[in-house]
């Protein structure tokens, strides 16, 4: 019993300690300059890196989400005759919440899987340590440019994934099942307003990259830099951003849109 | 700064890793323009010092100075400078960066930290990689590169900047005798010529033996020996000398510590 009482005061130690240890990570490596910090070039490259390299990911699933929301909005709405609400439904679902949400998702699983093992990877193979001993900050060299392509890559990202979503909606209403484009894009534009909803799903996105880019690179950072290590790590990152990614969408659901 | 002061002096010493204690109020002094090979058994912590003395560790107590610098009184910042000024290190893997050609592993630091032009850093880049006999390997990528090419590529890069101190970490292992060779000869020539202070940490006794002008003994979180490669050998310890011959019995037991033999034997059970 007070082995168990031990090993879950450890447990919450640990927890602390790597809270700590990740807002250290991020105090440190979230500002530019510094000894041998990276320039606008690597930022550009790590923006291909993480933001276009998943684009083609985020375009396919936008479409295939949008055609779904589609196929099952018209089902339910036609039973009330509101099928012309279809566009309006298809794009306040995307833009309020699947894009900004799925796309974060995915974007753990892409780029930030990608992040922690190339990271820890580094870790493993010294060269980390080497930078250091050349007189350069592998925070500012390796953590920053990466962070910012993260926070930077992600709203874009979601804002495609909301659009390309939006056009497989049209493609199975008007193409498929044949509502009056007029309806569909007309219900749409007088539905939709830029601050409410656009603006606040931009935002829901800018946070959603934030974190899943912070846990990523911290996770690469910390971990333990075996094969059995970085594996761990990957995992992690995965997990706890999408989790992260569940639990403060509906934070932010809470305070933007539930009036809470 | 004095030239017979030495180089890197440690000072009652005192690191652990978790409940392990690694170094026990060590002092050490690393003369100035000589090589000095740390050696000891696996797991004393030989990488450790080295750490320690590259500010990449933090000791638990005690000094390390650096050229007479406090490598525990530096900020941050300081100690980047310090690095980028004073220090090189060889890894044992080499650790180049993989996405980046030889050349542009070598060029590494002298962009990162100088804003020579690209024609200037062209040609100090064929110089070391020709110090090092792989300027023709200029275009190849780390994966291209055997064990042995890759150390020296690292070793190119570690003086790119001119460091007066550079720090070898096991650079023999899992080196053909062809590689091992030349790195023998890299880094004893590299310590003549530059005018150097060189750490090296190896197992290799006869390597080490070979280039070293001193050898300090670590074992058991402390100095067992420290002299010259003869002195070492002919008045050193018992425990200095079966290290060095390589004795498999000695003061460093052959046999786990257990219970007698024959009651052992007789006693039955587990």
């Amino acid at each position: 019993m007070l082995n168990r009482i031990a090993d879950m005061g450890r447990y919450g130690v640990q927890v602390i300690e790597s809270l700590g240890s990740a807002t250290l990570l991020f105090a440190n490596s979230l500002m530019w300059g510094g000894p041998g910090s990276a320039g606008f070039a690597d930022l550009v490259r790590q923006i291909f890196s993480v933001g276009v390299r998943s684009l083609s990911i985020i375009a396919v699933a936008g479409f295939f989400v949008g055609m779904v929301l589609g196929l099952q909005g018209y089902t339910i709405l036609v039973d009330f005759g509101s099928e012309a609400a279809l566009g309006t439904l298809v794009s306040l679902t995307l833009l309020r919440e699947l894009g900004p949400v799925v796309t974060a998702l995915l974007f753990a699983g892409r780029a930030g899987s990608a992040l922690t093992a190339e990271i820890g990877l580094m870790k493993a193979t010294e060269q980390l340590s080497a930078m250091e001993m050349m007189g350069v900050d592998p925070l500012k060299r390796v953590i920053t440019p990466r962070l910012w392509a993260g926070i930077i890559s992600m709203p874009i990202l979601a804002l495609i994934f909301s659009t390309v979503g939006i056009w497989g909606g049209a493609f199975v209403a008007v193409d498929m099942l044949g509502i009056d484009d007029g309806a569909y894009w007309g219900n749409m534009q007088a539905a939709v307003e830029f601050y409410n909803d656009v603006a606040k799903g931009i935002f829901k996105s800018f946070v959603f990259g934030w974190v899943v880019t912070w846990i990523a690179v911290y996770q690469g950072y910390a971990s333990i830099p075996t094969s059995e290590g970085i594996g761990k790590a990957t995992t992690q990152t995965v997990v706890v951003s999408s989790l992260a990614v569940l639990g403060l969408d509906f934070v932010l659901t809470a305070v933007m849109f539930g009036g809470v | 700064m004095a030239t017979d002061q030495p180089y890197v002096s440690v000072r009652n010493l005192t690191f652990s890793r978790g409940d392990r204690l690694i170094y026990n109020n060590l002092s050490v002094d690393f003369p100035r323009g000589k090589v000095t090979a740390i050696m000891g058994p696996s797991g004393t912590g030989k990488t450790t010092l080295l750490r320690l003395i590259g500010g990449q560790l933090t000791p638990d107590s005690g000094t390390i100075v650096v050229d007479g610098q406090e490598i525990g009184k530096l900020r941050r910042q300081q100690l980047f400078e310090l690095r980028k000024q004073k220090m090189g290190m060889l890894f044992q893997t080499g650790a180049l960066f993989t996405d980046l050609s030889v050349f542009d592993n070598v060029a590494f630091p002298l962009r990162v930290h100088t804003s020579l032009p690209e024609s200037v850093i062209r040609d100090l880049v064929l110089m070391k990689l020709e110090a090092v006999g792989l300027r023709g390997a200029r275009d190849l990528n780390p994966a291209e590169l055997s064990g042995g090419m890759a150390r020296r590529v690292a070793l190119a890069r570690s003086i790119a900047m001119d460091p007066e101190l550079i720090m070898y970490d096991e650079p023999f292992t899992g080196l053909d005798p062809i590689s091992m060779g030349m790195i023998v000869k890299l880094i004893r020539g590299l310590n003549s010529a530059l005018g150097l202070t060189s750490l090296l940490v190896s197992h290799d006794v006869e390597e080490s033996c070979s280039i070293a002008d001193y050898l300090c003994l670590v074992s058991g979180g402390r100095v067992i020996g420290f002299g010259t490669p003869e002195e070492l050998l002919n008045e050193g310890s018992d425990e200095v000398r079966q290290f060095l011959r390589g004795d498999p019995d000695g003061p460093v037991p052959f046999h786990y510590p257990a219970p007698d033999y024959r009651q052992d034997i007789l006693s039955g059970g587990r």
